[in-house]
């Protein structure tokens, strides 16, 4: 299958500069974007059903479409790339920024134009130091070749990018969150509506959007939403970096079809599970996102087949459980990493995750009475949608729902037995 | 007291943000890229620099993972603690580490050349399990490769 955003990636991730990137065809997007009026950007970008590849499957041109546009809207405008790449078992972005940095810088600054974005902002995790070092180099080379900065390429689009790195929190990952962060504030979600398009960063009409998504602009720009669409198997245009870590045989990233089904990920392309270990579930697209099991291995990985089945797309990088491995653990591990990452801003996520956590602790270390599950239920239940700010607690119960769901009988053990049974 | 150079390097940053105040945490980053940490004087500095109070910088340094209030060792060590390091034995790799260096989570050792934090899913889970050392990611580790691994911090 033709590969779109990894083509350029090299087995040992040396550093493709912007001579190399210019020669497979880079920048020819925005020479492309710069020909066009921004609302047939905006309208191309619809017509792709591209969806944001950060976790949340909102239709990218929907989004665009929201942002208050010529001479009357508020300036400047801002742009804002999520490299905020925080959510467990996710390792995609990374792989993008680290293999082929000009790629994003041009998707930011297709997207900047499209929106009429003066500003652009890298929000990078403070971790990935090689993805700083990287984008830093390919923004200087873009700026030299006139692609950034004043005119850009003689055209009246100027656009200026900044990487900030991040002061290290999962809630920077959260849209409202990250503009805060960028603020230079802590990163508590904010009420919305207003939504950041209308009113963002420093109250200004504001974009953010993932990495990934950002790097398919530009082919949805040169080839058209038609071809996009092509792409992919199902109706949500495009590829999509899959990825599988946890107990398989070779855990890794693919760049595949949007819609190829969890088994041929997990079997053809992350190779079976490991000798002596067998499937139990997985996580499909990072720690947010329920459990899936046996049954749903024919399901197609996109944003619409995944909810079909009580779970979520998310980043796509999945994390599998198998039966040497004790979900009870697993969802221990998960509730005491969203516990302490939520910001305290409201009361469902900082106390329910925390009681979650103690609750699970017990039942893992033997003390758990059969209440708690009914405890752990409850907390489910107030930390649905709607009860919080944003979607960090809601995201936080769905492995911890369906695990009760589909290892109900592995909780029960752990308190009949008053131990671990995985733990010797 | 900044340093002239500290100073201009913050200084630089102004012109990426509209606001001084947005400048807090690439400001405290400078400052503990050269002294390890944020002590209450750096706190006071930066505060004074930006226009900001003490508090606010504060409130900002205590709730980032990555900023440090208190002195840390000549090498920080980052474990990840999150779930695919999890299940592929992270819980091991910590009792070696803790075994080998006589500390336990959030301590540094008495020479002052480790401190010992977690730190959440480090983005490397197809190697997992992993660590960071300073600047740099440790990758496919198992309590084996630890000695070799500390080795090359001095």
């Amino acid at each position: 299958m033709e590969k779109v955003l990894t083509k350029n990636v090299r087995p040992d991730l040396s550093y493709v500069d912007l001579k190399a990137y210019e020669a497979s065809g880079g920048y020819q997007g925005l020479r492309k974007a710069l020909t066009m009026a921004p609302a047939e950007i905006i309208d191309e970008v619809k017509k792709s059903n591209l969806r944001g590849r950060g976790g949340g499957g909102f239709p990218t041109g929907v989004k665009w479409s929201l942002v208050p546009m010529g001479g009357d809207a508020l300036q400047p405008k801002y742009l804002a790339a999520n490299a905020d790449e925080m959510e467990p078992g996710t390792f995609k972005d990374r792989l993008l920024m680290e293999g082929d940095p000009h790629q994003l810088v041009e998707g930011m600054a297709v997207a900047a134009y499209a929106i009429e974005a003066s500003v652009a902002y890298v929000f990078l995790r403070g971790e990935y130091q090689l993805s700083e070092e990287r984008l830093r180099r390919a923004i200087a080379e873009a700026y030299e070749q006139h692609y950034l900065g004043k005119n850009v390429l003689g055209s009246n689009f100027s656009v200026e990018m900044f990487v900030h790195m991040s002061g290290g929190r999962y809630m920077c990952g959260e849209e409202t969150g990250l503009l805060n962060a960028l603020e230079g504030k802590r990163a508590n979600p904010r009420t919305k509506p207003p939504y950041p398009a209308v009113s963002g960063l420093f109250g200004k009409p504001t974009i953010v959007q993932n990495v990934e998504t950002l790097c398919n602009v530009p082919y949805i720009v040169t080839n058209g939403a038609d071809w996009f669409r092509s792409l992919s198997l199902t109706q949500d245009g495009g590829t999509k970096i899959y990825g599988a870590s946890g107990k398989v045989k070779r855990p890794g990233l693919w760049e595949l079809p949007m819609g190829t089904t969890i088994r041929e990920i997990l079997e053809e392309h992350a190779g079976g599970m490991r000798d002596g270990v067998k499937f139990r579930g997985l996580l499909p697209g990072g720690a947010s996102t329920d459990f899936l099991v046996e049954e749903h291995l024919d399901v197609k990985m996109d944003f619409t087949e995944v909810q079909k089945v009580g779970s979520r797309l998310g980043t796509g990088t999945m994390i599998v459980l198998d039966d040497q491995t004790c979900p009870v653990g697993m969802v221990l591990n998960l509730e005491h990493f969203f516990a302490q990452e939520s910001c305290g801003w409201c009361t469902p996520c900082w106390s329910g995750l925390s009681w979650a956590e103690k609750a699970l602790d017990a039942i893992e270390n033997g003390q758990g009475q059969s209440a708690d599950l009914d405890h752990l239920s409850f907390i489910c239940k107030i930390c649905a949608p709607g009860n919080t700010f944003c979607a960090l607690a809601p995201g936080a119960v769905e492995p911890l729902q369906s695990a009760l769901k589909y290892f109900r009988d592995d909780f029960d053990r752990h308190i009949g037995e008053k131990r671990c049974p995985w733990k010797a | 007291m900044l340093s002239s150079e500290e100073r201009e390097e913050i200084e630089r940053e102004f012109a990426h943000y509209p606001t001084k105040e947005a400048v807090c945490i690439d400001a405290m980053k400078i400052v503990q890229r050269r002294r390890g940490w944020i002590s209450d004087e750096s706190l006071q500095d930066i505060a004074g620099l930006l226009g900001m109070s003490v508090d606010e910088v504060d409130g900002v340094a205590s709730f980032y993972n990555l900023i440090f209030r208190k002195p840390v060792g000549r090498h920080v060590i980052m474990i990840c603690d999150s779930v695919s390091c999890w299940i592929m034995g992270y819980e091991k790799l910590r009792t070696q580490l803790t075994s080998r260096l006589g500390i336990k989570m959030g301590e540094t050792t008495p020479d002052g050349r480790f401190t010992l934090l977690p730190i959440v899913c480090l983005g490397a889970c197809d190697h997992a399990p992993v660590m960071m050392i300073d600047n740099e990611t440790h990758r496919d580790l198992d309590p084996e490769k630890i000695d070799a691994v500390l080795e090359k911090y001095t």
